[in-house]
């Protein structure tokens, strides 16, 4: 039972942390979106046609909302619990009797919830171009479940490595939101040429936001099946990874 | 029962520093027990190690019965941690500090609000309980930290220089809060570098030097130990030079203030007589350090001798 309420603190206070903050965490990714959708899906996409058998802007929504849920649910747990390790207050939960599953828990759980919040709201702003279908909402529900989770993982795993501010960012900037970008947000692997087309089939981004605009529209550039094969391999790795460095102690004890 | 059990405890970090030699220390249950030494001498690290913080090389330790490698948890709750440096979130309000940290303890959301206004009231914070911790004053932030260490009824309470920084008054005033509930029955271990601190709240003393036990006893009997007290004398008129008297060790601080190392066997009345053969009238008398501060500065110079 203690370990329940320990469990609910460490998540009350996450959501307490992201909400308080809200115009750091909320407000960027709809202003941002709002433009994505505004110039890339309504002014540009109107005169490129159509993309995968679906309007441009409509093609773009899925992969859009699940950049918005990478980006959050990475840099809500990379943030909070690199400022827990720099402010010291991260020794308030490891000298507590909390096992360390759970203090994972919290955090990946209060990264989800961030990437839930920020997902939906976007997806909210997305309807307001253009209507939103949700033809396997089960495949879209796994997707987010999956994709925010592994993704609250990793922004820990980057958490528990830095040793400054610096970082937390290089992650975001240098490796996450390239990879974001070349995973087909906007755009389908049938209009790249066969080398490119190679090198999109090994970035894992490609099969989480195919599988979501899958969830949504019905079309892929990948096997589904494939996609959370994938997806589930990648948590699997990171979640022992976490575990492992949470266990050891590493960057946490001396 | 013992409070603290700690036996051959070793630390050895990464980069080949012997923090922790083999350490055997006992507290028994109620006590309010001083650890003494110097910075860098192994304080720190045996705290992070009893509260989980640092990992030990070897050795056992036990807090109340409870083994550190086989009930960690147990051993967690039964310790409340008052840390060195300020470490809590400094965006965080007061209260939110308090009453989370009692959940990280498994206590519900209402049972921890009411403890926390209690210890909250009880170190002059309640008014204070909506502030961000960053807006707090230097004393109030130590209070706070006492406060969140309380939170969870700890058995066992270690402070590592809980009064750093803080004036006379509040000091004075933690005093005597660790006073009442060291009565009440909770065990104390302080850290501190105000030795007339450790003094005058601690009943039992250990001192550690370069990783190892150099001291263990009661305060009282460390004191008695005390062979030599110092003076400050001021005299009336300036002396012409210094007297040499036989059993006493004399020497000038200033132009009318002299060091006099007084033997406890001879007494400081045979002094007064010899100065006043030399015409010099003293016109008041201070201790030149606490006598606490004496014997440590000894035990602690003859460490050092060994370990050159």
């Amino acid at each position: 039972m203690y370990k329940l309420v320990a469990f609910q603190t460490i998540l009350y206070r996450e959501i307490y942390r992201f909400m308080r903050i809200w115009p750091q965490t909320v407000l960027p990714p709809a202003i941002t979106t709002s433009l994505y959708f505004l110039i890339f899906g309504h002014l540009i996409g109107s005169r490129l046609g159509d993309m995968g058998s679906v309007r441009y802007i409509e093609y773009i929504v899925p992969g859009i909302v699940l950049m918005s849920v990478i980006t959050n649910s990475y840099g809500n747990v990379v943030a909070s619990f690199y400022s827990s390790k720099f402010q010291r207050n991260i020794e308030e939960m490891l000298i507590a009797p909390i096992p360390n599953g759970l203090i994972l828990a919290g955090y990946v759980m209060g990264g989800v919830l961030r990437g839930l919040l920020t997902g939906s709201i976007v997806a909210g702003i997305g309807s307001l171009f253009t209507p939103l279908h949700l033809i396997h909402p089960d495949i879209a529900a796994g997707v987010f479940l999956l994709t925010a989770t592994l993704f609250s993982l990793a922004g820990f795993i980057n958490a528990v490595y830095a040793n400054s501010f610096d970082d937390i960012s290089i992650v975001p900037n240098f490796v996450l939101n390239p990879l974001v970008y070349l995973g087909g947000v906007f755009y389908s692997a049938s209009i790249l040429p066969e080398t490119w087309r190679a090198v999109a089939l090994a970035n894992p981004m490609f099969y989480m936001i195919n599988a979501f605009r899958y969830g949504f529209l019905g079309v892929s550039d990948v096997d589904v099946q494939l996609a959370f094969l994938v997806m589930g391999g990648t948590l699997i790795v990171l979640l022992i990874w976490a575990w492992y460095l949470l266990k050891k102690g590493i960057g946490l004890k001396a | 029962m013992q409070a603290l059990s700690l036996r051959n405890l070793r630390k050895t970090y990464k980069n080949g520093l012997q923090a922790l030699k083999g350490i055997d220390l006992d507290v028994a249950s109620g006590d309010f027990f001083a650890l003494l030494g110097p910075n860098g001498a192994g304080k720190s690290t045996t705290i992070g190690i009893l509260c989980s913080l640092v990992t030990k090389t070897s050795g056992q330790v036990r807090v109340f019965g409870h083994d550190l490698d086989r009930n960690p948890h147990e051993v967690r709750r039964a310790i409340g941690l008052v840390p060195q440096e300020i470490n809590f979130n400094q965006f965080e309000k007061v209260i939110n500090i308090v009453v989370n940290q009692a959940g990280y303890y498994g206590i519900g959301r209402r049972r921890a609000l009411d403890r926390a206004e209690r210890v909250l009231t009880e170190l002059g914070l309640w008014e204070r309980r909506n502030t961000t911790s960053r807006q707090l004053s230097g004393g109030m932030k130590r209070r706070l930290m006492i406060a969140r260490a309380l939170v969870h009824e700890p058995r066992l309470l270690i402070l590592d220089e809980p009064t750093a920084g803080v004036d006379i008054e509040i000091r004075r005033s933690m005093w005597d809060y660790l006073r009442q509930i060291n009565q009440a029955g909770m065990t104390i271990i302080l850290t501190t570098h105000y030795l007339e601190e450790a003094e005058n709240l601690c009943r039992n003393i250990a001192i550690i030097n370069h990783g190892q036990i150099v001291e263990h006893s009661a305060m009282p009997e460390l004191l008695a130990r005390l062979h030599v007290n110092q003076f400050i004398l001021e005299l009336r008129h300036p002396p012409g030079e210094v007297p040499e008297v036989p059993g006493y060790g004399l020497e000038r601080l200033d132009e009318r203030s002299l060091l006099a190392r007084v033997p406890t066997d001879r007494g400081i009345h045979r002094l007064f007589d010899a100065l006043a053969a030399h015409d010099m009238e003293v016109v008041s008398l201070r201790n030149a350090a606490n006598r606490l501060e004496q014997l440590f500065v000894d035990l602690v110079d003859s460490g050092k001798t060994k370990h050159v």
